[in-house]
């Protein structure tokens, strides 16, 4: 950040530089305790602007406040005292969809996603939300999503829900609407009628000669939501000649605690799944989730340098690997039947942009016979999912979703191939409520489809 | 005016005072009405104390009608005024800072013209604004008043393909306008290295150029009508879509006037077919000498590429870590060199440009094999100023031109300066047009080495003109170089460019401050405590 004097040149050649350092300098932090934003890493941006037109808040609304370089900016005020750490900063702070476009393009190398999380996790202890607010991040983040028990007991609830005629009469008495629920309600993801809890702890021999040994992944909200995909990745790694482990005791990757500042949470699940997954020698840790295997490959964020789990985290996530990735590095083997289908593929921010992967869920689907790619404009903007924000700012997140269906609808594709959950069901949202009809496929289900015996 | 009592009597004391009311006794003088409502500390921070004291009164505050009379025009949500929004468009892609009074969001024409009469009602400058990614502080409200973001002005108007015409709002993104043409075989040609970010509007107030100048020319060349409001809420087409209008060619006159004639708010722009080839060569030198050698002989072959950029060892070093291009670590300087045209041309001109490189002991010449190499080369170049960011806090980048055949003796005289001041100087450039964009490193938290960083940026840019050239090839003057106007214009010169602005913008509300070392309008109070400082050397009077 360069914070020179303006009329430096102006003022006899330099002599108003003398005078810049000033009260403000002087100035309190409105950060505080060791999960902050460091100098070292915001002074990179050297405020060239070339991240606003990647940025999706910036595309809607034009205004700094909500750009990449608008936000390191605050941040950069608040850490130097001439920015309270208050309304202002925390709205722009919640409206960021942590998508990471903005690291892509920036030429300075800025780890804008490492810069938000801190800044939300000084919010976290810095700033008091309104008690509503308060008390669900407690719930959700806190009580609900690091204990596995508790979210199967929470998805039978929402499956009653969704399952009794209760939904159907919350939609036509309006009652949703009056609870300003009616928005939300559409994106909730269907409950599974067999969860993903079995399979925890299992062992998936590998259909042909053993090429690798991985573990795999299983997510948290997953268990209940994607459990049919979790299938799937399974059967597609097996038949690709792995053997497949579900560790145990593995939890919530603490993605969403961590992006949205929890990072004590964060930092526990951290620790208990580098403990349940360290023994086992798997030639990598699989997930099908790019939500999860971003922050998984950065769970060293969590530890400082000199802390022992920081090495443990390195050695961890170096061993992580987007199912895309992993099965494109690896090669496919298995005999794939043709599909024919027309897809296009949206980029899951945080594969393309998040862990830089771009080209190997490109090539898996290429490698399906029958199946034309046809390329969407803007592929790699978000689809407004990213992780809850759909739910905490779903005005935003809709209006984005409207940009990606008209973006889809230009390609005349019959299904959306994408990488990641929260992509998956904001895009199946998306097509109903656009009525664009379009299915919306994950990288392995289109891969899986092509291996299944019979006809879908 | 109590209220602005209450507040003089607060703030002013002690050195300012005097100087204080004389400003404010222009300000009465001139009209300027508009009274202190929000107080900015920060000023303060800004430079010399009396002076920024000053600034504080006069510039700080936004008249409470006229904050009505805008969100009544355009609607709340176009329009900024809290200190914590409006500190965030206090910069550019500059180290220029300084803060405006309030920011608001067009969407048409006439919500501009409605803005301009607003301003010249309340005498409040006026500051146009697209991306801000300038390097000059052409957008930074130097001196308050109100900044007019077209960020929302950003419609493309009409394609008109068999004409190779387009019409756009200002706040079109470049890039975006090429991407939106290129199925129809055609591209808008200039191409700053901002071009994924910066607007068509900020290009035409800038009159930018790009690598692609050499052969396609700057933003005036490809601009054959625009839609401007004057200061005075006239609104003016000036050109139009015909190659060449009759009379006199405001159209060019308007472009590159940096935001002082008018706002422009809506342009014509030429579109060019897309070369049927292109080739690009990487030469990798183990000399410096041996690389700016070659550019000169390739241009005396009577070859004309499309591009012709050079990059010193360090800038390639630190944007390697970024691209991953390939480009070699140990080496002085490789060139970038595009050729384009017919597919045969093209072959002839690649092996005739190869054999100048090799000539001039090129260690090695590569000719990018398709679509995607070439990218990745040029993603190189057009990254390499944000990439200093990797290992440097800050960094300020220069814009200086010499003729080309200067270029050795240039980057000699680059060399010596910068182990003068001990500072890291990477050197990036459109070698074929002698443009120099010198990157000086620096750390802001250090005050000696920013005032090294300037001092020998002056040195280069002094030097450029000693060999022929100018203070500026494509990044404007805007707020950072207007003291070294008189370098290379005499004062009969500004005079009559002064005399220019005044027919359009005759009280200086229109970006004040900007261009000329002595700038009319309210700006003139604020230099009156400078000149009484240590005057710079550059300055008349």
């Amino acid at each position: 950040m360069s914070s020179t004097s303006s009329e430096a040149h102006t003022d006899g050649g330099n002599a108003g530089r003398q005078t810049a350092p000033s009260a403000a300098q002087s100035k309190r932090s409105g950060f505080s305790g060791a999960d902050k934003p460091e100098y070292a890493d915001y002074s990179r941006c050297v405020h060239c602007g070339l991240c606003l037109n990647h940025c999706p808040t910036y595309r809607l609304w034009h205004e700094e406040a909500d750009s990449p370089r608008g936000r390191i900016r605050q941040i950069a005020l608040v850490d130097e005292g001439k920015l309270a750490l208050a309304e202002s900063f925390v709205e722009h702070i919640d409206r960021c969809l942590d998508c990471r476009a903005c690291e892509t393009v920036c030429p300075s190398g800025v780890e804008y996603g490492k810069l938000v999380e801190f800044a939300r996790a000084q919010i976290e202890t810095n700033y008091r939300r309104p008690i509503a607010s308060r008390v669900i991040r407690d719930l959700v983040y806190r009580q609900l999503l690091p204990f596995p028990r508790r979210i199967s007991i929470a998805a039978r609830a929402l499956r009653l829900y969704q399952r009794s005629g209760l939904a159907p009469l919350a939609r036509r008495t309006g009652i949703l609407r009056l609870l300003g629920l009616r928005e939300r309600e559409r994106l909730l993801p269907k409950i599974d009628s067999d969860f993903f809890f079995n399979e925890l702890g299992r062992l998936y021999p590998a259909h042909t000669a053993r090429r690798a040994r991985v573990a795999f992944f299983a997510g948290c909200v997953a268990l209940v939501t994607f459990s049919e995909l979790n299938r799937a990745t399974i059967r597609v790694l097996q038949a690709n000649g792995c053997e497949v482990v579900v560790p145990e005791s593995q939890r919530c990757c603490g993605a969403l605690a961590a992006h949205a500042g929890v990072r004590d949470v964060a930092r526990e699940l951290a620790r208990a799944n580098i403990a349940a997954f360290t023994d086992g020698h798997f030639d990598a840790i699989v997930t099908n989730a790019a939500g999860c295997g971003s922050t998984l490959k950065e769970y060293a964020h969590f530890f400082p340098a000199d802390d022992p789990n920081h090495a443990r985290a390195q050695k961890f996530a170096a061993t992580v690997r987007d199912v895309s990735e992993f099965l494109d590095d690896l090669g496919l083997v298995a005999p794939m039947r043709p599909v024919p289908l027309r897809v296009t593929y949206q980029d899951s921010c945080h594969l393309a942009h998040g862990q830089k992967v771009r080209e190997a869920p490109r090539t898996l689907i290429r490698a399906v016979p029958g199946v034309e790619l046809v390329e969407m404009p803007l592929a790699d903007q978000c689809c407004g999912s990213a992780g809850v924000y759909n739910v905490t700012q779903t005005k935003a997140s809709l209006e984005l979703l409207a940009l990606k269906m008209d973006s889809v609808r230009q390609t005349k594709a019959q299904a959306i191939v994408t990488a990641n959950p929260g992509c998956i069901l904001q895009l199946r949202a998306g097509s109903a409520i656009h009525g664009t009809g379009q299915e919306v496929l994950h990288v392995v289900e289109l891969l899986d489809r092509a291996l299944a015996p019979q006809g879908w | 005016m109590k209220f602005a009592a209450q507040r003089l009597n607060r703030i002013h004391h002690g050195a300012g005072f005097a100087a204080l009311h004389a400003a404010l006794a222009i300000c009465r003088e001139r009209r300027i009405v508009w009274l202190p409502l929000v107080d900015a500390p920060e000023r303060r921070d800004y430079s010399a104390e009396g002076y920024s004291r000053i600034k504080a009164i006069c510039a700080a505050k936004m008249n409470a009608k006229l904050l009505h009379d805008l969100k009544e025009l355009l609607g709340p949500d176009a329009v900024l005024h809290r200190p914590e929004e409006l500190m965030l468009y206090e910069y550019d892609g500059s180290v220029e800072t300084a803060r405006p009074d309030c920011v608001v969001f067009p969407r048409t024409t006439a919500d501009v013209e409605g803005i301009v009469r607003l301003a010249q009602q309340h005498k409040a400058p006026l500051v146009g604004r697209g991306a801000g990614t300038g390097l000059s502080g052409g957008a930074i409200a130097r001196h308050g008043g109100i900044v007019t973001s077209f960020a929302r002005m950003n419609r493309i108007l009409e394609i008109d393909a068999e004409n190779q015409i387009a019409r756009v709002q200002p706040g079109v993104v470049n890039s975006d306008l090429s991407a939106a043409v290129a199925h129809l075989g055609l591209h808008f040609a200039p191409d700053p290295s901002s071009q994924k970010a910066c607007t068509i509007g900020g290009n035409v107030s800038e009159n930018s150029g790009g690598p692609h100048t050499l052969a396609y020319g700057v933003t005036t060349n490809h601009v054959l009508a625009l839609e401007v409001v004057l200061p005075t809420g006239e609104l003016l087409h000036l050109g139009n879509s015909a190659l060449d209008s009759p009379g006199y060619d405001l159209t060019g006159l308007f472009v590159g006037s940096e935001g002082t004639f008018g706002l422009v708010t809506e342009i014509t722009v030429k579109l060019t077919r897309l070369p049927e080839a292109v080739k690009t060569l990487l030469a990798i030198f183990d000399t410096i000498d041996d690389a700016t050698e070659t550019v000169a002989e390739i241009t005396a072959r009577g070859i004309t590429p499309a591009a012709c950029e050079m990059l010193d060892g360090w800038t390639i070093r630190a944007v390697e870590d970024y691209v991953h291009a390939g480009f070699p670590l140990d080496c002085a300087a490789i060139l970038l060199i595009d050729v384009d045209g017919l597919r045969e041309v093209t072959e002839v001109e690649a092996a005739e440009v190869e054999d100048v490189c090799r000539v001039h002991r090129a260690r090695e010449v590569r000719v990018a094999r398709d679509a995607r190499e070439r990218d990745l080369l040029w993603k190189g170049r057009k990254n390499a100023f944000g990439a200093a960011g990797r290992v440097s806090p800050s960094y300020y980048t220069q814009d200086g031109v010499i003729p080309r055949t200067k270029l050795p003796a240039t980057l000699r005289r680059i060399g010596e300066i910068s182990r003068k001041y001990n500072l890291q100087i990477g050197n990036v450039f459109h070698a074929g047009d002698g443009n120099l964009h010198p990157i000086i490193l620096f750390d802001e938290r250090n005050q000696q080495q920013f005032r090294d960083t300037v001092a020998a940026a002056d040195e280069i840019i002094a030097f450029c003109v000693q060999a022929g050239g100018s203070i500026t090839g494509e990044h404007g003057v805007g707020m950072e170089k207007d003291r070294l106007m008189p370098l290379i214009f005499s004062e009969a010169d500004l005079s009559l460019m002064q005399s220019v602005r005044g027919i359009f913008n005759p009280e200086g509300l229109l970006n004040p401050g900007k261009i000329f070392p002595d700038s009319k309008g309210c700006g003139e109070i604020y230099a009156r405590p400078r000149r009484e400082g240590a005057a710079p050397s550059a300055r008349q009077s």
